[in-house]
């Protein structure tokens, strides 16, 4: 037992525990705040008129606040285990990262304040606001993470002080679009399977034509995207550095750029190949639940394709978390840019105590807000409702 | 934010009154302070998006330099606190008819809760800033890392810091909802319900007014060594006085000559408020300077060491050096402003430095000054409204009501002024004696930072007016916006449910 403990709680350990965590951060908030991102893009299509629109709306209107903290979290973690990714990533995507979050400050007044007004030009306006809210982030996540995957131009001088050279622009590279497409689809996908369970009638058949839409595009896009990291995409291979339990510095080290790294992962540890499979598979089986009236495990199916699309992306960089394309031995990576031992340590304790107490009462909120909404709804509830 | 914390424990008291009682207008209390409180709250989370990732974007080397430490609690904040009150907000706003009376409740006390604990999570983080325990500088790493949780977590500048701040919301909170039912009041229309909101925030005002005042900040200043100079400069104390040392009312700080001109002073008074003895003396800020300027020598020594370490001399005196005098490397960190080899800074450049320790006087003084006005004049305000609540009176006291109304804006402005006491009094530090400020900042071009500033103002500024549009048109509308049918815009169909917008096109 105490030999496990230590296993457990030793540095390298933790340190890939914790790539784990980020993981399930990413999962999780990608399954909550997911939905509600596709249900904002879909708002001004799916809604024909307003209390269609409200409809919709009230679907996530309540829950919507606490999925969005898994964003929050997801930056607080961030910075918590691997503060050198916290302070390079998002300085360097200072532009991309500045408009998505102008994109999502609009949310919370577009939910909130939409409705308090009768006046439709200002319905109006939120309504095209919480599409902005939606579908900006949910392209900005996909594009970034295209991006990582060819590696960012950055550099790290000897105080550790961090330095982006490439532009905004830089960002919006065929590759990095086509992952943006990748993750904007699986998130209409999956608001659009999540509206088909909340809602009936007119809305809820839009709700069904959008899913089998959306797997198409996902397919396609997620396939054209592992073609491409197959033949077009640099990968990065580590040639040597100070351990995996060595103190977090990430200019001891020496990186490699070579075409096959990112793809050879699979051929070492076959059993990754579920992450990409679960991908498809996963779409597959949204389409097929989705067509049968059965949105609740269409819902299931497509939360297991958000999370093999993540992990697909992680596996492949592993042990990567941010390549540098300019100065590949400044890259980031699970063994050199985390925390300490200590601090590692502590919010592992903090994690595993307060992540599933989170989950419990997510689970139970959700419980007591199920069912669906109508538009009857809405006008009874009138002053209430969002 | 201060309007939040407050809010949730009012709507929190207002709901067990409700379970307790049973009477319909509490319920009715909960839902329409609770309505203004969901417009707030929505441009809460707007900001508070922002504050979790601008570390990274803006402040790129703080986040690099202390993100071991800072990131801790920020991240326990948002697992711990925030995911709560969010989560539960929703419950609040749409399970009145899904959930049992106490589960409401329950729901209800959740969400104050989750606000307050986001608060103390939040000044963890803050008073670690103020006053940065349990770190030390890691030459491998080249960044401050944590030694002991427990001195983060029980920092004692962190603990008076979230009583007083957290007391402050809910004066914040207090004078937002005596303000609006004195109007209520004053306007002669729902006289039940705004009686009993006035009641009850006139205690909980008076009970927080209390707790700021005497729980305030004040015990904080003896901490840490640039707590010692932000105490100086809040009361212009230059020179060191013999203990107990005088307290000056009102003066002119001038930064030139270093002087206060046309001082009023009361003897000793400061010495017993400050030490809490009457033969421990306060630093006056030219002896801090001096002892600064000591440790800026100091510094450029363990900078020097450094060097040496980072050119790969890993010898024991190298190491010895290093980490005997690391806790004065970030005063040698303020020399990169005029040299950036630091060890080459000329005996005017290290002078220069030791002066900026000093941040300027009169904005610390005359802010504080004012702020302490304010929190005077509000626990007079909760005094007599309490006062007359008792006696039954508050109603009829038209001039009390009207000082209600026209104290709407002071917790705002007293919280501001408290911010800028706390952070400005911090330059030239971002984290004191570690990390100067102008070494924090991220390498961005200007035209990044000014596109992202004037995109915040913008959308800041906008939303601001629309908050404020509905605030106003909500809260004159008062309890006949919940479309019960029992107020004041609502006579005449008071049993049917309202028509839509019947209320709204009424006003």
């Amino acid at each position: 037992m105490a030999e496990f403990f230590a296993f457990l709680l030793s540095y390298e350990t933790l340190r890939v525990i914790w790539w784990l965590f980020i993981g399930i951060l990413l999962i999780g908030f990608a399954i909550t705040d997911g939905f509600d991102l596709g249900v904002g893009t879909l708002l001004p299509f799916l809604g024909r008129n307003d209390e269609e629109r409200r409809v919709i709306i009230n679907v996530v209107g309540p829950t919507w606040e606490g999925n969005q903290v898994w964003f929050i979290l997801g930056g607080g973690a961030v910075f918590a285990a691997w503060p050198p990714v916290y302070a390079t990533a998002f300085s360097g995507f200072f532009i991309a990262l500045i408009l998505t979050l102008f994109a999502m400050i609009l949310r919370p007044v577009g939910f909130d304040y939409r409705s308090k007004l009768p006046d439709p030009r200002w319905r109006n306006f939120w309504d095209w606001g919480l599409f902005v809210g939606g579908a900006v982030p949910a392209l900005v996540f996909g594009v970034a993470f295209g991006n990582l995957l060819r590696g960012v131009p950055f550099h790290f001088d000897a105080d550790l002080r961090a330095y982006y050279t490439g532009g905004f622009f830089g960002l919006l590279n065929p590759f990095g679009l086509l992952a943006g497409v990748v993750s904007l689809s699986m998130l209409v996908m999956h608001g659009a399977v999540y509206l088909q369970l909340r809602t009936e009638g007119e809305i809820q058949q839009r709700a069904r034509q959008m899913v089998a839409l959306a797997v198409k595009v996902f397919v396609g896009a997620f396939a054209l995207a592992g073609l491409w990291l197959l033949i077009g995409v640099d990968g990065y291979r580590l040639d040597s550095f100070a351990g995996v339990a060595a103190p977090s510095n990430p200019l001891a080290k020496t990186v490699v750029r070579d075409g096959g790294a990112w793809l050879a992962q699979y051929g070492q540890h076959p059993w990754m190949l579920l992450a990409p499979l679960a991908g498809f598979g996963g779409a597959a089986l949204v389409w097929l639940f989705s067509q049968r009236q059965q949105p609740g495990r269409g819902f299931i199916a497509s939360s297991l394709v958000l999370a093999g699309v993540i992990l697909t992306a992680g596996f492949s960089l592993f042990p990567f978390i941010m390549p540098s394309s300019s100065d590949p031995n400044s890259s980031l990576m699970v063994w050199d840019a985390t925390s300490s031992h200590l601090t590692l340590k502590w919010m592992f304790g903090v994690t595993v105590v307060f992540l599933p107490i989170v989950l419990a009462y997510t689970t139970w909120v959700f419980s007591k807000l199920r069912g669906t909404v109508t538009v009857a709804q809405v006008r009874a509830a009138d002053k209430v409702m969002y | 934010m201060p309007l939040t914390l407050g809010l949730s424990f009012l709507l929190a008291i207002m709901e067990s009154v409700y379970v307790m009682t049973g009477k319909t207008v509490y319920k009715d209390m909960v839902r329409f302070w609770g309505k203004l409180f969901g417009i707030n709250f929505a441009l809460g989370v707007a900001t508070g998006i922002t504050m979790e990732f601008q570390f990274g974007t803006n402040w790129a080397y703080y986040s690099h330099y202390v993100g071991d430490i800072f990131g801790t609690p920020l991240a326990i904040e948002g697992l711990m606190a925030f995911f709560l009150e969010s989560t539960f907000i929703g419950l609040f706003f749409f399970g009145w008819d899904r959930l049992s009376k106490v589960q409401h409740l329950v729901v209800t006390w959740l969400v104050a809760l989750g606000s307050n604990l986001s608060a103390l999570w939040i000044l963890i983080a803050n008073g670690w800033m103020q006053n940065p325990v349990g770190t030390v500088f890691n030459p491998e790493t080249m960044r401050m890392e944590m030694t002991s949780f427990s001195e983060l977590l029980f920092n004692p500048v962190a603990q008076v810091k979230f009583v007083h701040t957290v007391s402050a919301g809910y004066v914040t909170g207090a004078v937002f909802v005596l303000a609006i039912s004195a109007w209520y009041l004053l306007k002669g229309r729902d006289l039940s319900f705004a009686r009993r909101s006035f009641a009850i925030a006139a205690a909980f005002g008076l009970a927080s007014t209390l707790s700021v005042i005497t729980l305030g900040d004040e015990s904080g200043y003896e901490l840490g060594d640039v707590q010692k100079v932000k105490l100086a400069a809040i009361e212009a104390m230059w020179e060191t006085e013999p203990a107990p040392a005088a307290f000056t009312v009102f003066g002119f700080p001038n930064d030139e000559t270093m002087t206060t001109e046309r001082e009023f002073q009361i003897p000793y008074l400061l010495g017993l408020i400050a030490t809490r003895s009457v033969d421990t003396p306060v630093l006056g800020l030219k002896e801090l300077m001096a002892q600064n300027e000591t440790r800026i020598r100091r510094g450029m020594d363990t900078y020097a060491a450094l060097e040496q370490w980072r050119a790969g001399v890993r010898d024991d005196a190298t190491r010895a050096k290093l980490l005997e005098t690391r806790n004065d490397l970030g005063y040698a960190l303020l020399l990169k402003k005029y040299t950036p080899r630091v060890v080459d800074a000329s005996e005017a450049q290290i002078k220069q430095a030791a002066r900026d320790t000093i941040p300027r006087v009169a904005p610390l003084f005359w802010g504080f000054r004012l702020m302490v006005a304010f929190g005077m004049w509000m626990l007079l305000l909760f005094a007599l409204s309490f006062y007359y609540c008792a006696r039954r009176q508050a109603g009829r006291k038209r001039w009390l009501l009207w000082a209600a109304v026209f104290s709407l804006p002071l917790p705002w402005l007293s919280s501001e002024l408290g911010w800028f006491v706390a952070e400005y009094g911090r330059q030239p530090w971002t984290v004191s004696g570690m990390l100067p400020t102008h070494l924090s900042a991220s390498t961005l071009s200007v035209g990044q930072v000014t596109f992202s500033m004037s995109g915040f103002v913008l959308l800041y500024s906008a939303l601001l007016i629309v908050e404020l549009f509905l605030m106003i048109k909500y809260a004159r509308l008062g309890p006949s916006s919940l479309g019960t049918g029992r107020y004041h815009f609502e006579n005449g169909s008071s049993l049917a449910p309202a028509a839509p917008h019947t209320a709204a096109t009424l006003l």
